[in-house]
């Protein structure tokens, strides 16, 4: 029934630089009006307007649930992704007009956990900036394990540290120094839920260590940032709207489908609520399947694709569409 | 002008009925002339003018009456009402909720003052003007679901959103159909649906759980459900079962008219915006069949629906005893001609 979530008409209020690679931005409404309330974990979804091209990306709230006059994220520049952070950093300045989804919490707290551990890589910090201060707004017991690459690119670990002194602990790559995850995982005590956001390796990493050492399953909790990866183009039949599309290297095949005037519903655009499944009537050619929504069997099927975050190489693909 | 509230009673005397105005927007549940389950899930978007849909939390004639009538349940049974520790954040969240759309919908009946964290509260038909402190549980009579609820036409569900399920952890319960909060706290969404017949096999449960882990905020969706109930009681529970239960022997040619009542659900579904929960309200319309009858396109339309009812259906909603007589008591408003499309009477 529906496509995506309700719209919000924003103004950009404020952009900060924080560091060499992340830039803060604040939303507050045209209207005047407060923003909706909404719980740590949530994303929003920017839609960009980059001349004939519209990028649509998620990023989480970072500010606290309990100030609703501006929303907050922070954007990491990637010069090699696709271009929607560039566009972020060198196109949005305070006064511009924007449009962003409706929060959408895909990364929520456990309420019932005694205690959260949380372990944030790089900019996988932001979910957990409003997480924090929702917990303590509540008084709720958290601990928050970090790990950046230098000192300076620590996003926000000063703010944290001020904020909950002991209760951050902070990791440098270039200090060596590691989290002692096994020593860590065994030495919490019963009822505590593991939330983990940072790059696909630091999770695949704490998801598997937990396993190994005995922690249920839906007490481990992870949000992974899985922005569509650039490609070569390929070429798109859509069946029921009877169309045929380009997909363009520095686009997602959901772009391109949403160019030709075609709206699948989407949460996450990033490969994890599965909104987007759409089904493959024929291809010819390999899929590169990118999110963490569709079993393994499904990839192997080559029946079923997400177009938020997968691409195709080969001579033909015809979807449901 | 504002809502005449009835005084009425939903047990002992039944004084219970609907005024015209209110016969006429009751939320009939069929628009043909069969019925069998579907995934009738629709946007919660405000409606016509005078229908049930104009606001989307309703208020109306039988307020106050229904608020006594559940205090009287509460006075009895207290484990009407339950809330699972880590759901008090989203008894907050409904709290806002219902305050927000019952004073937008009804200004003459209920204000709401914000300043910060500290709110007022008037609700003129049941004379309280409280002022609390958002968050801050020990500054209200009851916990905020408690509180709200007993001032909220309808049953009210929270379900905790985890593991890709959802979990009944959270109710204030006392206008059921034969269900109890009681047995399915803590209960997940399979769990607590598991006596239904037939849906489980159409996959009609995992396309709907699907759909309500997916329900975003500031997009409520909707659905109609329905069943019979002997005489206007709203508390038709498990728990009080021998009260009503041996009514259904008492439907007589004579007496079907006043005794047997159609009994609608209008069940929506909300995203709380601090916890990440759902609320699902459950608000209950009864009307006697002497009313429901005034409308012809409905007599002929409900003989049709119930004369057909598949009999798993039948003994699930527990119309066995009585159909045969209600079929027939039907059945002479039924000329057989062709009914509308739609809900709506003629």
């Amino acid at each position: 029934m529906s496509t995506g979530t309700t719209k919000l008409d924003v103004v950009v209020s404020d952009v900060v630089p924080v560091n060499d690679l992340v830039t803060r931005f604040h939303f507050r409404r045209r209207d005047g009006e407060l923003l909706p309330t909404f719980s740590g974990g949530a994303h929003v979804v920017v839609e960009m307007r980059d001349g004939d091209r519209t990028r649509l990306n998620p990023y989480s709230l970072m500010g606290s649930p309990l100030d609703t006059r501006e929303y907050t994220i922070s954007v990491r520049r990637d010069d090699a992704g696709r271009g929607g952070s560039l566009f972020m950093h060198r196109q949005v300045k305070p006064g511009l007009e924007m449009v962003i989804s409706y929060p959408v919490n895909l990364f929520s707290l456990d309420l019932r956990a005694k205690k959260h551990l949380m372990l944030a890589g790089g900019i996988g910090i932001t979910p957990f900036m409003a997480q924090t201060s929702q917990l303590a707004g509540a008084g709720g017991n958290f601990e928050l394990h970090y790990t950046c690459r230098t000192a300076s690119l620590g996003t926000y670990a000063d703010v944290l540290q001020q904020r909950y002194g002991n209760r951050v602990r902070l990791y440098h790559d270039d200090r060596e120094e590691r989290i002692d995850l096994d020593r860590l995982l065994s030495s919490q005590p019963l009822g505590t839920h593991l939330y983990v956001c940072g790059p696909a390796g630091m999770i695949n990493w704490v998801r598997d260590r937990a396993a190994s050492l005995g922690w249920p399953p839906e007490t481990v909790h992870f949000e992974h940032f899985a922005a569509p990866q650039p490609g070569a183009p390929f070429d798109v039949t859509l069946a029921v709207s009877g169309k045929t599309i380009r997909v363009g290297e520095q686009q997602s095949l959901l772009e391109a489908i949403e160019a030709a005037g075609v709206d699948p519903p989407y949460l996450c655009r990033g490969g994890v609520c599965g909104q987007c499944e759409t089904n493959v009537i024929s291809s010819d050619g390999k899929f590169i399947h990118n999110d963490h929504w569709l079993s393994e069997e499904d990839h192997r099927s080559g029946c079923k694709i997400m177009p938020c975050v997968s691409r195709f190489e080969g001579k033909s693909l015809v979807l449901e569409r | 002008m504002g809502i005449t509230f009835r005084k009425e009673t939903f047990r002992d005397d039944f004084t219970f009925r609907n005024s015209p105005e209110h016969i006429r927007r009751f939320p009939f549940p069929f628009n043909e002339d069969a019925y069998m389950y579907a995934v009738n899930i629709e946007p919660h978007v405000v409606g016509p003018k005078g229908s049930v849909l104009e606001n989307l939390i309703d208020v109306d004639e039988h307020y106050v009456a229904e608020m006594q009538d559940r205090a009287l349940v509460l006075a009895e049974d207290p484990l009407r009402c339950q809330l699972l520790p880590h759901m008090t954040l989203a008894g907050w969240d409904l709290l806002e909720l219902l305050m927000e759309q019952q004073a937008l919908g009804y200004p003459e009946h209920f204000t709401l003052e914000r300043n910060g964290d500290r709110w007022r509260w008037i609700n003129r038909p049941l004379g309280i003007d409280d002022t609390f402190t958002f968050g801050d549980t020990s500054t209200l009579p009851y916990g905020p679901m408690e509180y709200i609820t007993r001032q909220s036409q309808g049953d009210f569900c929270i379900l905790d959103q985890r593991d890709g399920n959802l979990w009944m952890d959270a109710g204030m319960v006392t206008t059921q159909a034969d269900w109890s909060l009681d047995f399915d706290i803590g209960m997940n969404f399979f769990e607590w649906h598991a006596p239904v017949p037939l849906a489980h096999e159409k996959g009609i449960f995992t396309r709907a759980l699907k759909f309500l882990t997916n329900i975003q905020q500031g997009k409520p969706a909707r659905r109609l459900n329905w069943t019979m109930t002997i005489n206007p009681r709203l508390d038709t529970s498990p728990e009080n079962y021998h009260k009503w239960g041996p009514d259904r022997a008492t439907v007589t040619p004579e007496n079907v008219g006043q005794k047997v009542h159609l009994r609608v659900e209008l069940q929506s579904f909300w995203r709380l915006p601090r916890s990440n929960a759902i609320v699902f309200p459950i608000r209950c319309y009864l009307i006697k069949m002497d009313e429901l009858v005034t409308q012809p396109k409905w007599a002929r339309r409900l003989h049709r629906v119930i004369r057909d009812l598949p009999e798993e259906l039948a003994t699930y909603k527990g119309l066995t005893r009585y159909r045969p007589t209600l079929v027939e008591w039907l059945s002479k408003l039924d000329d057989g001609s062709p009914t509308s499309p739609g809900f709506g009477p003629d």
